[in-house]
């Protein structure tokens, strides 16, 4: 009886468990990439307000079309972690695995995007490095090294998330992580739909600039 | 069809439908960027971002099922972003 009430508590398995500190250690590591990123969109709006016309030429460069077709990917991205998130809160753990592996589908469809992008703008000589690059008046050079920093850095956290998704499916499959200790895969959704509002910001900023 | 089932559509069904309305703001946004480019852009952008980022966080990541201590951090963070750059654009508007 004694035990079955622990289990209840569901401190019978894990006993260090913390379901409250755990999302909110998770949402405050998210703060601080809020801050990371404000921080690069802070040289944005400073350096902007310098070289308007700079900014305006520089945006014309990037494809709008491409941005928007990558803002629609994450965002449906989002909507299948969280459908993975709800199955799991409702008992249907067997479907998060599924949703969480769209997810990385469209991470990898997103990263592709974002190969053509980058290979373009290495044709066009304007990669980092590259003499054209070099050639243009300050504000376009500033526009593409905060171009080429933010959308790296989301980037890099594409491909982390994607990583820390396959992990959090694999836990589910395994067990370990169920309806009653979710907590986990969920931190795994938060930080994707961090990624998601990371670029929901950059897509105005960089690719609607022009 | 129990009353659990029927619950759990309707989370998904909202879930759906904050994505319906994600896609059709960023839409919205790039048509006014295409069609009044200049302040009617900036000001899309600057109505129309906050309220996607605001519809990501409030359904997709539960803030509203957040306690008050989530949502007192990250109104700390967000107000603390506004500070910098309001102080900032204030700073170099009147150089």
């Amino acid at each position: 009886m004694t035990a079955q009430d622990a289990a209840l508590a569901g401190v019978a398995s894990s006993p260090h468990r913390d379901d409250t500190g755990s999302r909110m250690g998770m949402w405050l590591f998210l703060l601080t990439e809020l801050l990371l990123f404000g921080g690069l969109f802070i040289a944005y709006a400073a350096y902007r307000s310098i070289h308007r016309a700079d900014f305006h030429r520089a945006g014309e460069e990037l494809n709008a079309i491409l941005g928007v077709a990558n803002t629609i990917v994450l965002l449906t991205s989002s909507l299948t972690v969280a459908l993975g998130v709800h199955a799991l809160r409702e008992g249907r753990e067997r479907e998060l695995p599924r949703w969480f592996g769209v997810t990385i589908l469209l991470a990898l469809a997103f990263l592709a995007v974002k190969a053509v992008e980058w290979s373009t703008k290495y044709q066009h000589g304007l990669f980092p490095g590259q003499p054209g690059l070099a050639a243009l008046p300050p504000g376009e050079r500033l526009f593409f090294g905060l171009y080429f920093v933010a959308t790296g850095l989301h980037a890099l956290h594409v491909v982390l998330g994607a990583i820390v998704l396959a992990v959090a499916a694999s836990f589910v499959s395994g067990g370990r992580v169920d309806r009653d200790a979710p907590v986990l895969a969920e931190n795994a959704g938060l930080y994707w739909h961090l990624v998601d509002i990371i670029w929901i910001f950059i897509l105005p900023l960089f690719y609607l600039a022009a | 069809m129990s009353a659990t089932s029927t619950h759990s559509r309707d989370g998904a069904g909202r879930l759906v439908a904050v994505w319906a309305a994600l896609v059709a703001l960023t839409l919205t946004l790039v048509a006014v960027n295409r069609l009044a480019p200049g302040n009617p852009g900036i000001v899309a952008a600057i109505l129309i971002t906050p309220t996607k980022a605001a519809l990501v966080l409030w359904f997709f990541m539960h803030l509203r099922e957040e306690g008050r201590a989530v949502r007192l951090m990250l109104l700390a963070a967000v107000v603390t972003l506004i500070i910098f750059i309001g102080l900032l654009m204030l700073d170099y508007s009147f150089r």
